[in-house]
């Protein structure tokens, strides 16, 4: 009989895991039916944010059709969602229709829950308050930030975990470009207020980061902690009192998983994020349910580059549990992401579960620099775009990037983290 | 890494102060952590996070963030600020005797 696959989300994860499904089932003459549920047809490339704000990246060039990004022999409906009842294994549609799975795979992402900060989305939301985290928001500050002649530029993580946790600090290096381009740089002063206790949360990487903040002369205010922003009195006030006063702020707002998560009986935590064991990433709601990407609770960053590496782990292990064999394939906690550092010029990082990101090369000696600016990394993350709708979303393995984290290459022992060593001995 | 002796029982802690192994804390512990951290005494609600960060922790492998702390701990995030001005999901899980919370990746 048909096994029925329901995939929950066509963004990143859910389309990258229809399309790996089909490509395995149509070689192997699986009967199998697939479905993907989203709320919207559009597929916003999310990386391109960053970029809006600042007039290098517009709607037309960073969104596409989301049924056009599958394979035409996946189904897709448009839709919200209810909830999931686990029990009898059926999702529930916003307008009630129901439909049964055997297999289930939550790939819903996160939610920006604007309403957790106090006055966050109140007066001067959009006006002198923004967020770049989503297109509307990114596209308003846009228009600010071209208006913007002087003053104070705040931007601020509310709490963790967030998308791209390095982005917010893209956006500051990006600022302290832009503003330099406009001539005005001297009348800006940019803040990074951030809740963690360095720039970043791994050691080496985060006194990367802070050295290059410093010398671009970006504040940094650690363990800041919003308890509510005052749009009218321009100031952002933390939990322990202290206050921050903007002329611009520029907040990335608390994720959680999505409410229908909330209203599916066992299925998420505190936030709504699903917990998913971390090497597997079967849930641990129910053996039938999978999860990936950034809707999950799983330690690793909620980043493209992760949900593209689990996606061929959570392949096999669909396959293997359909079939009633045992899950054997485990993901690592892979990531690797491009740092955008402004003037044409990014750093990467590379790191999974228990290694935190090094200098180096990548993906082995002769390779792109890590955690050291250079051109080329630039263009990586430029070409990242390319790779992101042709290879990625298609389920492809991009050239040279496989999912276990790679080794070779990356300097255990260097203790001076802002140089990569051959810099060094220069 | 270091051995400190704390209420007459040898513990581990890493460079930040925070435990190696959760399993080597007692509350005569806690009590002293706490007064290093400026905590002179430790009221009931100071208990109730406290322990609620050890089951957190022992179910989840991480420490809760503050504002998770503040939505489950049965605490307000301004109580929590009050009981530990230093920053609560820091210093609670400093004195619990758990990691630093990852805050994630
Ligand atoms: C500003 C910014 C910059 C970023 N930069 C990078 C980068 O440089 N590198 C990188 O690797 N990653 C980056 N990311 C992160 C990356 O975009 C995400 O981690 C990735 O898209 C996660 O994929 P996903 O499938 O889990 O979620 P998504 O791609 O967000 O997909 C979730 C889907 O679920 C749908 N959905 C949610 N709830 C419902 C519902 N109730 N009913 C129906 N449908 C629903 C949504 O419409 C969406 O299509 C960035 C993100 C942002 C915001």
């Amino acid at each position: 009989m048909t096994k029925r696959i329901v995939i929950l989300g066509g963004g990143t994860g859910g389309t990258l895991v229809a399309n790996r499904l089909h490509r395995h089932y149509h070689k192997a003459h699986g009967d199998v039916s697939i479905t993907v549920i989203d709320q919207d047809n559009h597929h916003v490339y999310q990386p391109g944010l960053l970029f809006v704000p600042f007039g290098l990246a517009d709607e037309r060039e960073i969104v596409r059709s989301r049924k056009a990004q599958l394979h035409k022999d996946v189904e897709f409906i448009e839709s919200g969602i209810e909830r999931v009842d686990s029990g009898r294994d059926v999702v529930v549609l916003a307008d009630g229709r129901e439909l049964g799975y055997d297999l289930l795979v939550i790939a819903t992402g996160s939610h920006l829950a604007l309403d957790e900060t106090e006055g966050l989305a109140g007066a001067g939301w959009n006006e002198k308050v923004f967020t770049f985290y989503d297109l509307p928001g990114a596209t308003a500050l846009a228009a600010a930030l071209a208006d913007f002649e002087g003053g104070r530029l705040v931007v601020n993580v509310v709490d963790m975990p967030i998308k791209c946790p390095v982005a917010p600090l893209e956006f500051c290096f990006l600022a302290d470009w832009y503003f330099t381009d406009r001539g005005i740089r001297d009348k800006v002063e940019i803040t990074y207020a951030t809740p963690l206790d360095g720039a970043f949360t791994k050691p080496v990487a985060s006194a990367t980061l802070a050295s290059l903040l410093d010398e671009k002369g970006i504040h940094l205010v650690t363990e800041f902690n919003t308890g509510e922003v005052d749009g009218i009195g321009g100031k952002l006030v933390g939990y322990d009192g202290r206050e921050m006063p903007f002329d611009l702020a520029v907040v990335v707002p608390l994720h959680s998983g999505g409410d229908y998560v909330g209203r599916s009986e066992g299925l998420g935590d505190d936030l709504n994020f699903v917990p998913t064991n971390k090497s597997t990433l079967q849930t641990l709601a129910k053996g039938n349910i999978f999860a990936i990407g950034d809707a999950t609770n799983v330690p690793a960053s909620k980043a493209g580059s992760v949900t593209h590496f689990e996606g061929e782990v959570l392949v096999e292990n669909i396959v293997r549990f359909l079939e009633g064999r045992d899950l054997s394939s485990t993901f690592d906690g892979h990531a690797n992401c491009f740092i955008e550092t402004g003037f044409g010029k990014a750093l990467l990082i590379d790191f999974n579960y228990e290694t935190e990101p090094l200098p180096g090369h990548y993906p082995s000696r002769v390779g792109m620099p890590l955690l050291k600016e250079s051109r080329m990394n630039h263009l990586g993350k430029l070409m990242f775009q390319w790779f992101y709708w042709h290879a990625l979303l298609q389920g492809r393995d991009v050239p040279g990037i496989g999912t276990d984290m790679p080794e070779h290459g990356k300097q255990h022992t260097s203790t001076t983290p802002n140089r990569a060593p051959e810099e060094a001995s220069a | 890494m270091s051995t400190a002796t704390i209420a007459g029982t040898a513990v581990e802690r890493n460079d930040e102060g925070f435990f190696v192994d959760p399993n080597q804390w007692t509350r005569d512990i806690a009590v002293e952590i706490a007064a290093e951290d400026g905590i002179t005494t430790m009221t009931d609600q100071h208990w109730q996070v406290i322990d609620f960060m050890r089951k957190e922790y022992f179910e989840k492998g991480t420490g809760p963030t503050v504002r998770v702390l503040g939505k489950t701990s049965g605490v307000s995030v301004k109580d929590l600020y009050l009981l530990f001005p230093k920053g609560p999901a820091k210093m609670a899980a400093h004195i619990a005797g758990i990691p630093k919370p990852r805050g994630c990746i």
